[in-house]
């Protein structure tokens, strides 16, 4: 884990409210797992904005911010050659024992990007990812194999990313769903997930403060072993396992 | 060099610069970024008798220069912490103070028991929770209920025991007077300023319990101010924290009449404030000829 300002090599416009930076960090990159996440500096503000890692490549991370807010629409006047103030590599990521299994990655709008760099690793993940339009649909070119879906069938396949996946697992069931979106797409991908007995991994998001697990402000409560148990996205998660979260 | 040491309550530590409670846990997350051993003091998560699971989320919201917070004094209880956390704290090489709420008085004086066999340093009052038995104002809010949940704890332990007080209230001085009236060794102060922020789209509170406490750097300037009141009002020991973020505002904490201070959410900004305000105060006191930081204490010039 490093607290340090890194250097954004390059930036780029995916949508018009989302942008793709590349960051020269090489002890963070060195250390990142898919699914994990930094807690971003914004200039002005006091608190740290938690944002997933999208890509990790030798000594560079990708990561995309979507203005959501003031916070993150500060971190999208960053420009290459700025310095951005960077914590992490934070959480627990996606698990996957074996990276030649055929697993299907899940994704809806700002819930894209996390999924990129696991893709990366398994070239064979089938992906499906949901947008709301055309205008939204970024980083298709990650992915390998992915079917695209828009809310308004402006792009790809018109309706919900859970039609193409329920045919998929009734074709060929994967041996894992991993997934990060909405939560009412993570709750149907968990219901599919379990309908056809499939494991499935959900990555949460939650307002944060510390990002370490010390401040406890984004609780998740999970059912382990039977019981109520208190897990916080920023340690415990971001990813957790599905039949745990709903 | 200047000599940083100080004493508080009777315990001696290194350096004025406690890690401010509910920011840094048990102290386990903040030690993979800097050994905890920099530190003067440790203040744990506020702790009560019985696990609690807090409040619903989201319990977080940013506001100008600083943040509000209802988490709800989420915790896994005394137990807990005296078997899994307490053994790693102590080998830490600094001071453990245990931060322990509760919602009656009987809850307070359970506590203090317990922690009376361990091996913390120091109990650290928190008396800003709810009262259940008197219809849920704080303990902290009158005189009459600090003065008797100081009395029950001061009577339930021998050791070391800093009251820490709530700003929300009409008179602090006269809450700092009444809780070192029934033996409290220090008085630390001040806890959040309860706040609200509402999302003008939705028209909901930001915060799920609609109210949070603020801290953050937006709250130093109340913070010094009660710090000199309380500080003229007692002869006991003050800790003063509420936004401190750099070392200028720990000095000007220092002079308006803290023995030391506390660093609370100015961690989540930058795990290094710990660090960068103990090399600034070193630094400071060089430049300015002090040789022990104990001289600043109640140094301000007031007009």
């Amino acid at each position: 884990m490093v607290s340090s300002s890194f250097l954004i090599r390059s930036k780029r416009q995916l949508t018009s409210d989302a942008v793709y930076f590349v960051v020269d960090c090489a002890p963070l990159a060195q250390a990142a797992q898919p699914g994990q996440f930094v807690q971003v500096g914004v200039p002005g503000f006091f608190l740290r904005r938690p944002i997933s890692v999208c890509t990790i490549d030798g000594s560079t991370i990708g990561l995309v911010i979507a203005a959501r807010g003031e916070g993150t629409g500060n971190l999208l006047q960053l420009e290459a050659g700025d310095t951005i103030d960077l914590l992490g590599p934070l959480g627990h990521g996606f698990e996957v024992a074996d990276l030649q299994a055929p697993i299907a990655l899940v994704g809806g709008g700002i819930g894209v990007p996390p999924l990129a760099a696991l893709a990366k690793k398994m070239p064979q993940a089938q992906a499906f990812l949901g947008f709301q339009t055309r205008a939204q649909v970024m980083l298709e070119d990650a992915f390998s194999h992915a079917v695209v879906c828009t809310d308004d069938g402006s792009y790809g396949v018109h309706g919900l990313v859970t039609q193409p996946l329920e045919q998929a697992l009734r074709q060929r069931k994967p041996s894992l769903i991993c997934a990060c979106g909405p939560r009412p797409m993570l709750q149907a991908v968990a219901q599919l997930a379990e309908q056809y007995q499939v494991p499935c991994q959900v990555s949460l998001e939650e307002r944060m403060a510390c990002g370490v697990g010390a401040c406890l402000v984004c609780q998740c409560r999970l059912i382990r072993d039977g019981k109520e148990f208190s897990a916080h996205v920023c340690k415990d998660g971001p990813v957790f396992s599905a039949e745990e979260v709903f | 060099m200047a000599n940083l040491q100080v004493e508080i309550a009777g315990v001696r530590m290194k350096n004025p610069l406690i890690a401010a409670s509910g920011t840094i846990g048990y102290g386990r997350e903040y030690a993979q970024l800097f050994p905890l051993s920099i530190l003067g003091g440790i203040s744990t998560k506020g702790t009560t008798l019985e696990p609690r699971m807090g409040n619903p989320t989201p319990r977080v919201a940013e506001t100008p220069m600083g943040m509000l917070n209802s988490v709800g004094l989420e915790n896994p209880g005394v137990d807990y912490f005296l078997r899994e956390d307490l053994p790693y704290l102590m080998q830490q090489d600094t001071v453990v103070i245990a931060n322990i709420a509760g919602s009656t008085i009987e809850d307070y004086r359970g506590m203090a028991q317990k922690l009376d066999r361990s091996g913390v340093q120091m109990i650290e009052l928190n008396i800003s929770c709810p009262n259940v038995r008197e219809g849920g104002a704080a303990f902290g809010c009158s005189t009459a209920s600090a003065a008797e949940v100081t009395r029950a704890v001061r009577q339930a332990t021998s050791k070391p025991l800093m009251v820490k007080l709530t700003p929300n209230v009409t008179n602090i001085a006269e809450i700092a007077q009444s809780v070192e009236a029934e033996g409290a060794d220090a008085v630390s102060l001040i806890n959040t300023l309860l706040g609200m922020r509402i999302d003008v789209q939705s028209r909901r509170p930001v915060l799920k319990p609609n109210f949070g406490g603020l801290s953050g750097p937006a709250v130093l300037p109340v913070a010094v101010r009660m710090v000199y009141q309380v500080a003229q009002a007692v002869s006991i020991p003050v800790v003063g924290l509420g936004g401190i973020a750099k070392w200028q505002d720990a000095v000007q904490m220092m002079l308006a009449g803290a023995a030391a201070f506390q660093v609370g959410s100015a961690l989540f900004a930058d795990p290094y404030t710990p660090q960068k305000i103990l090399n600034g105060l070193e630094t400071y006191l060089s430049d300015h000829g002090v040789a022990e930081v104990t001289e600043l204490t109640g140094a301000v010039k007031p007009w």
